[in-house]
């Protein structure tokens, strides 16, 4: 037990040196949000209005910003399920360490790479307009929103990746789960167009909750469908946070426990 | 005193539609190498994920060094080393940082880490490549290098489950030698194959295994005699059958068995015997077509032992039918 933060450090380690090995790796999970970026400033930029001063690409940013570190639950699921079929997951069971160290190291690299993904994608959105107004707390503050979000996301990941194990199949399941999140919410357009059913479920998807936070604390104001007095809408900082908590709370005991039931 | 011990594992899938094991038993004494032989599916890998504390046992027990592996699986953890039927290492990763990373998570210090890594790329002929990502080795440099992360710290019980599967000859050849140097070092070891000669060559005791039951046991001389060792296979040309016969009948003391232009026999002094033969065929002018010592193999100790040759272990009730797909 005196050696976790040894062992999770010497596999988060591990990670990073993967990814110093195969640079590519790096390079597309950053292409792929800075393209994001790109399309929808130029493609949607121009065909949707918004009443916001500096146009669709500050709305914008949030939305891409969380839907990013959403997909931080398929990275962290399918990644260790490749662990798990090379059996490099019994290895490190077979091994003296502490249980919890290659789930909780896992986690931590996928935290680091959020950090250098976040901050390219905040270099490429500056690139094409993307001006928060607030302050400079306030935008840590709504950093510090994402990185926690993709961090409380990466737990799921890791009961997904344990439970689904076959690595193509965790990556299906994955997108099955963020897709439909990041797109039946506020992140790319208002949800006022939607049917009122999917109204009310884009007020309460965690996803719009965590895009009005950082709208909110980038200095935008918050615009809602037919629901716009409900909780979330009023209390977005708030809701976020409850759902980081909430999420944490259930998945990192669910998924150590389950680290741990499979190897005994 | 016995290191490893394994008492009527029952082990099943599925809701108890596969038996993976059988109420299987069986133990290694300390300091010997106890080969587990077995075809497909027989329930090798099981066995040894339970003792490597990495499965839990329906029912049984099971102990590494005199601790139970269910109740005490971290003690267990520390006194043993495992190289799966899968060479289980980071393929991204270099074979240096592989084996750093283990001697971390085996808590040797960073310069100890790297100290062990050196020493055992050394020892295991891999010094040259250590800096190359595995995906760039060969399978057998692979499986050495899966083998020196499972010695990085000393273990009492080593499990090696079917450590040359997929290997070629050389590979092989190469993995045995290391193999037998690990050995003559006094380690204890459990190792799964599916090949009688590689069990001959490095086991002390065999325990055959079919179905999840142990069907024999025994040194590998004594399921030898059981299924006849060796034989001297002559294939000639028609015309020199005849003296090919009497040439066989003056090295071999048992029945001769012709087969079209192929003339064997069991024979009990191995190459002396082949040398003989060719001694013998040379003075006759016979050019033989062929001529060979064959070892008896896994399928000839299966046909011995259980009246049917090993077959792939298809538990699974559906697949068990006819035209299941393979
Ligand atoms: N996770 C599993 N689910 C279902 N059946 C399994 C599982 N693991 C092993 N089996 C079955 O148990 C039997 C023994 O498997 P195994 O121990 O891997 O055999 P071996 O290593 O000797 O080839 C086989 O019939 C196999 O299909
Ligand atoms: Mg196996």
């Amino acid at each position: 037990m005196k050696y976790i933060i040894s062992d999770v450090m010497t596999i988060t380690k591990r990670q990073l040196l993967q990814l110093a090995r195969i640079p590519e790796v790096l390079v597309f999970s950053t292409i792929q949000p800075v393209m994001f970026v790109l399309l929808f400033r130029f493609v949607f930029g121009g065909s949707i209005s918004t009443g916001q001063p500096g146009g669709y690409v500050q709305l914008l940013m949030p939305g891409i910003f969380v839907q990013t570190v959403a997909f931080t639950l398929a990275a962290t699921a399918v990644g260790l399920a490749e662990d798990m079929k090379k059996g490099l997951i019994d290895r490190f069971r077979s091994l003296p360490i502490s249980r919890g160290a290659v789930v909780i190291g896992r986690t931590f690299g996928d935290a680091l790479l959020n950090i250098l993904v976040l901050t390219v994608m905040a270099s490429a959105g500056y690139a094409v307009g993307w001006r928060p107004t607030s302050g400079g707390f306030s935008i840590f503050l709504a950093f510090l929103f994402l990185f926690m979000f993709g961090y409380a996301l990466s737990w799921i990941g890791i009961y997904v990746g344990l439970a689904v194990k076959e690595a193509r199949t965790v990556q299906s399941v994955g997108f099955l789960v963020t897709f439909p999140l990041t797109f039946l919410s506020n992140a790319f357009a208002p949800t006022t167009g939607m049917p009122r059913a999917l109204q009310y479920f884009a007020e309460w998807n965690p996803v719009s909750s965590m895009v009005a936070a950082c709208r909110q604390l980038f200095g935008l104001k918050n615009e809602f469908g037919a629901t716009a007095s409900s909780w979330p809408s009023q209390h977005p900082l708030e809701t976020s946070l409850i759902y980081m908590v909430l999420l944490m709370v259930i998945f990192i005991p669910l998924s150590i426990r389950k680290y741990k039931n499979t190897s005994l | 005193m016995k290191s490893v011990i394994a008492d009527h594992l029952v082990k099943t899938y599925r809701n108890g539609e596969v038996k993976a094991l059988d109420d299987l038993s069986l133990d290694v004494e300390e300091g010997t190498v106890l080969g587990v032989l077995g075809p497909n599916g027989a329930g090798k890998t099981t066995t040894v994920r339970i003792l490597a504390t990495l499965l839990k046992p329906d029912s049984g027990i099971a102990t590494v060094a005199g601790i139970d592996v269910i109740k005490h699986p971290d003690k267990v953890r520390e006194l043993i080393g495992l190289s799966g039927q899968y060479a289980a290492v980071d393929e991204t990763l270099t074979g240096w940082d592989n084996l750093v990373m283990f001697g971390r998570l085996y808590h040797l210090g960073k310069s100890a880490s790297v100290k062990r890594a050196e020493e055992l790329l050394e020892r295991f002929s891999l010094t040259d490549s250590a800096r190359r990502p595995i995906k760039t080795y060969s399978g057998g440099m692979r499986r050495r290098l899966d083998l020196a992360a499972s010695l990085i710290v000393q273990p009492k019980v080593l499990f090696l489950d079917e450590p040359t599967t997929g290997l070629d000859p050389r590979g092989r050849q190469e993995m045995w030698e290391v193999i037998q140097e690990l050995v003559k070092g006094g380690v204890t070891l459990l190792l799964t194959t599916q090949y009688l000669e590689e069990a001959d060559q490095l086991a002390d005791e065999i325990a055959v295994i079919d179905h999840g039951k142990v069907i024999a046991r025994g040194t590998s001389d004594a399921l030898k005699k059981q299924v006849g060792g060796e034989r001297l296979e002559i294939t000639v040309e028609n015309v020199d059958i005849a003296k090919t016969q009497e040439i066989v009948a003056r090295i071999s003391t048992s029945a001769i068995h012709t087969d079209i232009r192929t003339i064997s026999a069991p024979v009990t002094t191995g190459s002396i015997a082949l040398m003989e033969a060719l001694r013998a065929l040379d003075e006759a002018k016979i050019h033989p077509l062929d001529i060979a010592l064959k070892r008896p193999s896994l399928d000839d100790v299966f046909l011995s032992l259980t009246g049917h040759v090993a077959e792939e272990t298809v538990a699974e009730p559906i697949k068990k039918k006819r035209g299941g797909k393979k």
